[in-house]
């Protein structure tokens, strides 16, 4: 066990840096500029039963210390990543591969579920509850215990190794749907997916994003997603996963200290494509620094 | 290959009071990758900027391998375009590169037309380099607004014939690229980079000519990568990234209404 190793529910990462779906592709978009390999895992695009063409362009705003995005869940649909991207991407990274689900019904959530169950570099799904960019499903499950509920309730009879539920802060009670679906089974929770948000373009009179609202990501949103991991973390059993604008070392120790078991890297790798190779190398030297055996004695000190 | 690399700005230089900028960045270490093909763009962190959080999309405009020379022409579009231009030399820059499919080699044998609009004329001056040193005569057809928005015309001189419009008339043809006299003529190969207004205008003559016509699209990007899918278009194939798939396209290819 490194200094490093850090457990989220049930699956062992040789270091808590993992990458946030939606924010870098397959991996194979980064393997250029950094060792992919040298993160806790990667998280891929939001996963759905079916191919999705997402919403139409423009799909994205830059706001200050921050961005929204209406990407709406594009993808090729689970067949094609079991048959076209998987394949590439458990030879390439001997890190893990964590899947990001999405759904439209709870059903489809379960389907998605029982396709990527058999494939062995897959050990955890990340089920997403709480995406804002799509009309169906997505966040409306995310936004109500009961919903969040059902949703793990089906995906854990449908997938037996590690269930990671990815949370909306774009709630009243976040605390209220982590304590539903820790009832439910959840090995591990994530938090947060994108806040609601909004810009117009005064000059032409109009919203940015063809979708109007979209999900706002980057520092902006940091100190309300440290917030909201410390009051989780204190509330469930369960190990919680913190985002929401991380670019540092020093953010992700934050989250660390707030509670967190392991942290992701969103929106940053667009700026610095090796920052979570920087953070992972960034963690081992403040333990280092700080005569720690484990990043687990300063989790959760807050 | 992808690669994130320093550079340093060797020389900046502005045109038209500022509303453009020139800068010849070379890498603070080594030499630049060899594999920049024209039409490819860069991701470049902007240094020093409030409010520029993202990196901007800047294309190839130049690459100088004897000098060891990456050239962006930048015009001031909003904050971080305009901290670009008043990068001074010294400074250095993180640039990711190179980015993205560029043009396409034409058939030989036809006549070549390099079309460009105000700043969309940066990336087709490497292109025209490369054009002539693999045989071809390539001719280019730039407009602008006034003539102190056609910028670097000393340099396309170097590769081939170039033909002027300003929209004011104050220098060449009086109007826009498209009633270039350049234009009427036969025309094999189209390339075009400039605002959409003028691309369309461009793809519709080449369309109803059947001419082969490639355009060079700006959709606004996050990551530069393929990674976010923020950049779509939509195409014969799909809803496809810009940045990885483009941002050159053969205007066959896309959903526009010509
Ligand atoms: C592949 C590619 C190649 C390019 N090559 C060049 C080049 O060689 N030279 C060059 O000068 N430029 C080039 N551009 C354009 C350049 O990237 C933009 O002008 C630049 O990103 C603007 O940044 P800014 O900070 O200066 O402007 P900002 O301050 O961000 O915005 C400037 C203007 O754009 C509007 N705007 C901001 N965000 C959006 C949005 N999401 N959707 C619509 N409008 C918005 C604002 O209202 C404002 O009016 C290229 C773009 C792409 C995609
Ligand atoms: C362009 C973009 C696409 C995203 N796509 C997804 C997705 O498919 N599934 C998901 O659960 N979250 C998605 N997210 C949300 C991120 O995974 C993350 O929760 C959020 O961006 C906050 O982290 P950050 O501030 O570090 O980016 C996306 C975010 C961005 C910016
Ligand atoms: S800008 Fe991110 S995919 Fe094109």
């Amino acid at each position: 066990m490194g200094t490093l190793s850090v457990n989220i529910g049930g699956l062992e990462l040789q270091n808590p840096v993992l990458t946030a779906s939606g924010t870098f592709g397959y991996g194979e978009e980064y393997e250029d500029l950094m060792n992919v390999n040298s993160l806790g895992g990667i998280i891929v695009k939001g996963t759905t039963l079916l191919p999705r063409e997402g919403n139409p362009g423009p799909r994205m705003a830059e706001t200050p210390a921050g961005m929204l995005n209406a990407v709406g869940l594009q993808n090729k649909g689970v067949d094609y990543f079991i048959d076209h991207i998987y394949p590439r991407i458990a030879e390439k990274f001997s890190t893990e591969i964590i899947v990001n689900v999405a759904g439209s019904t709870v059903a489809d959530y379960e389907k998605v579920c029982e396709k990527l169950a058999p494939l062995p570099r897959i050990r955890a799904i990340e089920v997403n509850i709480s995406c804002p960019n799509v009309k169906q499903g997505g966040m409306a499950f995310g936004t109500t215990t009961a919903g969040a509920a059902e949703v793990t309730r089906a995906v854990r009879k449908a997938w037996p190794k590690t269930v990671i539920m990815k949370l909306s802060p774009n709630v009243t009670s976040i605390v209220d749907i982590a304590k539903a679906v820790e009832a439910e089974g959840a090995d591990c929770v994530s938090l947060i997916n994108t806040l609601m948000g909004m810009a117009i373009d005064v000059e032409r009179r109009r919203p940015y994003l063809s979708t109007i609202t979209g999900g706002l990501s980057g520092p902006a949103v940091k100190p309300v997603a440290v917030r909201m991991v410390w009051q989780v973390a204190k509330a469930v059993g369960i190990p919680v996963i913190g985002l929401g604008g991380i670019a540092s070392t020093r953010d992700a120790l934050e989250f660390i200290m707030a509670g967190a078991t392991a942290i992701q890297i969103g929106t940053a790798n667009f700026i610095d494509p090796s920052i979570s190779e920087k953070v992972a190398k960034g963690l081992a030297e403040y333990c280092a620094a700080n005569g720690l055996k484990s990043i687990t004695e300063i989790r959760g000190i807050i | 290959m992808k690669r994130e690399i320093m550079m340093r700005v060797h020389s900046a230089r502005v045109y038209n009071g500022g509303t453009y900028g020139l800068l010849k960045l070379v890498p603070v270490e080594g030499i630049l990758p060899g594999d920049i093909e024209p039409g490819q763009f860069v991701q470049v962190d902007v240094p020093d900027c409030k409010g520029a959080f993202l990196r901007r999309p800047i294309s190839v405009n130049f690459v100088d391998y004897e000098a060891n020379e990456l050239w962006l022409l930048v015009r001031a579009a909003g904050k971080g375009t305009r901290s670009l231009i008043a990068c001074v030399e010294g400074q250095q820059l993180s640039v990711i590169l190179p980015l993205g499919r560029g043009f396409s080699m034409p058939e030989k044998g036809g006549r070549v037309l390099l079309v460009g609009g105000g700043v969309g004329v940066a990336p087709l001056l490497y292109f025209g380099k490369v054009l002539k040193d693999n045989g071809y005569v390539p001719e280019f057809a730039l407009g602008a607004r006034s003539a102190g928005d056609l910028l670097m015309l000393d340099e396309f001189e170097k590769y081939g014939p170039v033909h002027v419009a300003t929209e004011n008339g104050e220098l060449g043809t009086k109007g826009f690229v498209t009633q270039l006299p350049a234009m009427a003529e036969d025309i094999a190969h189209i390339a075009c980079c400039g605002p959409t207004p003028m691309m369309k205008a461009v793809a519709k003559i080449a369309k109803a000519r059947g001419i082969n016509c490639e355009v060079s699209l700006e959709n606004a990007m996050a990551c530069g990568l393929g990674a976010c899918l923020c950049c779509v278009e939509d195409t014969d194939h799909g809803r496809v990234c810009v940045c990885t798939e483009g941002p050159v396209f053969n205007i066959n290819q896309l959903k526009w209404e010509l």
